[in-house]
């Protein structure tokens, strides 16, 4: 469609939509900017100790120190690796037990309430068992990583799975499909917006497994920065990582969304 | 003389669930000749897709016995109330579907089933999603997603109650001469009385709950070529009265 073939009605339609959304983007920024004013204001007239509170100006110093020293590099690698792999492994762990599971009903209705427990458990009390199982490594950070997305995934697919609708596969039987058929033809097909929604929670979730993967072990990370900077009281690197760890976040989130954008279908 | 495609002989189908004993269908006995336009009408829940179902061989009766005469693997095709047209899938591939799973798909079928849509005015759409087209077309989709593995009998499950009326009657017109033209040997299923005298060249009225087949009308309707046609017809308004009072009669008889 060509934008000079619009009407001058649609025209004006989706030059108020655009101009909404610049609108929405501007006060995004001033938020931001205003936000990060004050609170340098605040600390620079003494409102506020600076020392506990850190500053939008210490921030950036520690940032650039930090930058300059080559060391914030490895941290911030070290858990975006952790996050991506326990991701990459929770959502497939996940995904493969909703799959057995959504097969045969004998196994779903044995292991439903099991999974439905687990999930209500908080992960981080098993952080303890996890160190002597799998020792104070990067595996037992990805382990957490992944322990924290799996059952959440599985919990989900299996919702999704459960509910295509009966009609449908009604169809599928009028073709004499198998179970195989009915699962990659239509089930997994119909359930990529369930999948999509499942990614975007479990970068979260995994964020979280590996964070507090880290506060228990490791001895690089961000969630390590965090705890050694908290320990010798320099707030500054505790609020720089924090931060930090808001943009991985939220580019990986980003990441996500442009996927779900990418594969709609209607 | 015309060969019987489908017999059915003392079928019963009794459903259990975890309160109640369901006799949906009662030794029920009929048959269908090849290149019949069946219409199968009786009250809702009086257990049609029950039957259909049967035949289909989505489910076993508990007695009795239902002969296909085919040599086919895919001798039936099933359409159902809705086109549950899968979204994510184009036009071409919605209704190369059926051949996909019967392992069927080769550039012979594939040709068959491309030959169909452009035949029935879709072969501009062929790329379109389902959800860029109308409702009426989309019903043509589903009856070519089921013609495309060429089955010997297509079962048709009140293929328009889901349509609004005008839509209805267009879209019923274009089935039946699509049907027609194809050649193909069909029962369909309905409670709407004008629907099936407008189809069909036989009619079965079946039971209340459980389904027996309680008359069998015969439509002459020679010099009217089309359902729409049909409707206007002078003999329509009685097979209508005679079908209508035997639906609503006390008379229990065969
Ligand atoms: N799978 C099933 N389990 C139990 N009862 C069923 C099942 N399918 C249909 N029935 C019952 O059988 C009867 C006939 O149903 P159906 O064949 O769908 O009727 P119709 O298509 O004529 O409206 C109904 O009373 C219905 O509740
Ligand atoms: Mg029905």
């Amino acid at each position: 469609m060509n934008f000079n073939d619009l009407s001058p009605l649609h025209k004006e339609f989706l030059k108020k939509q655009k101009r909404r959304k610049v609108v929405i983007h501007l006060l995004q920024i001033a938020f931001l900017a205003v936000f990060l004013g004050a609170w340098e204001l605040a600390t620079q007239v003494g409102w506020v100790d600076g020392f506990i509170f850190s500053s939008p100006s210490r921030v950036w110093n520690t940032f650039v120190n930090l930058f300059e020293e080559g060391n914030l590099f490895k941290h911030v690698w070290a858990s975006t690796w952790e996050t991506i792999l326990g991701f990459a492994i929770g959502t497939i762990l996940g995904m493969l037990i909703a799959i057995i599971l959504w097969w045969s009903d004998t196994v779903k209705r044995v292991f439903e309430p099991y999974l439905v427990v687990l999930n209500s458990l908080p992960k981080i009390a098993l952080g303890p068992l996890i160190i002597i199982w799998a020792g104070t490594g990067k595996s037992a950070i990805v382990t957490m990583a992944v322990l924290i997305s799996v059952v959440i995934t599985a919990l989900n697919m299996l919702v999704g799975f459960c509910q295509t609708e009966q009609n449908k596969i009604l169809l599928m039987q009028t073709f004499q499909a198998n179970k195989a058929q009915i699962f990659f033809k239509l089930v997994f097909p119909a359930n990529i917006p369930t999948l999509l929604a499942t990614l975007k929670i479990n970068v979260g979730m995994s964020w979280v497994g590996t964070i507090t993967g880290e506060y228990l072990v490791s001895k690089e990370g961000l969630g390590y920065l965090i705890v050694y900077g908290s320990q010798v009281f320099r707030l500054d690197l505790v609020m720089t990582c924090t931060i930090v760890l808001c943009m991985l976040a939220g580019a990986m989130y980003g990441m996500v969304a442009l996927l779900e954008k990418s594969v709609k279908f209607d | 003389m015309k060969k019987n495609i489908l017999k059915l002989q003392g079928v019963t189908k009794v459903f259990y669930t975890k309160t109640a004993e369901t006799v949906a269908v009662n030794n029920l006995t009929f048959s269908v000749d090849e290149g019949e336009f069946v219409a199968i009408i009786g009250p809702s829940g009086c257990g049609k897709t029950t039957v259909l179902s049967l035949i289909a061989r989505l489910i076993e009766p508990t007695t009795g016995t239902i002969t296909l005469a085919s040599n086919k693997k895919q001798a039936v095709g099933y359409m159902l109330q809705q086109d549950h047209l899968f979204p994510w899938r184009t036009v071409e591939k919605n209704v190369l579907l059926g051949l996909e799973i019967t392992k069927n798909l080769n550039a012979d079928t594939k040709e068959y089933a491309n030959k169909l849509l452009e035949k029935y005015g879709l072969g501009d759409f062929k790329k379109h999603l389902p959800n860029q087209i109308s409702g009426g077309m989309r019903q043509r989709v589903a009856l070519i997603r089921t013609l495309a593995t060429n089955p010997d009998l297509l079962l048709l499950d009140e293929p328009f109650s889901a349509l609004d009326f005008q839509t209805r009657l267009e879209v019923c017109d274009d089935v039946y001469s699509i049907i027609r033209r194809e050649n193909k040997t069909t029962v369909l299923v309905t409670h709407d009385i004008s629907e099936a005298i407008s189809v069909a060249d036989k009619i079965f009225v079946l039971t209340k709950r459980p389904a027996k087949v309680k008359k069998i009308f015969c439509c002459d309707f020679e010099k009217y070529p089309t359902p729409l046609k049909r409707r206007e017809a002078p003999q329509f308004g009685e097979h209508f009265e005679e079908i209508y009072k035997c639906l609503n009669g006390e008379d229990d008889e065969l």
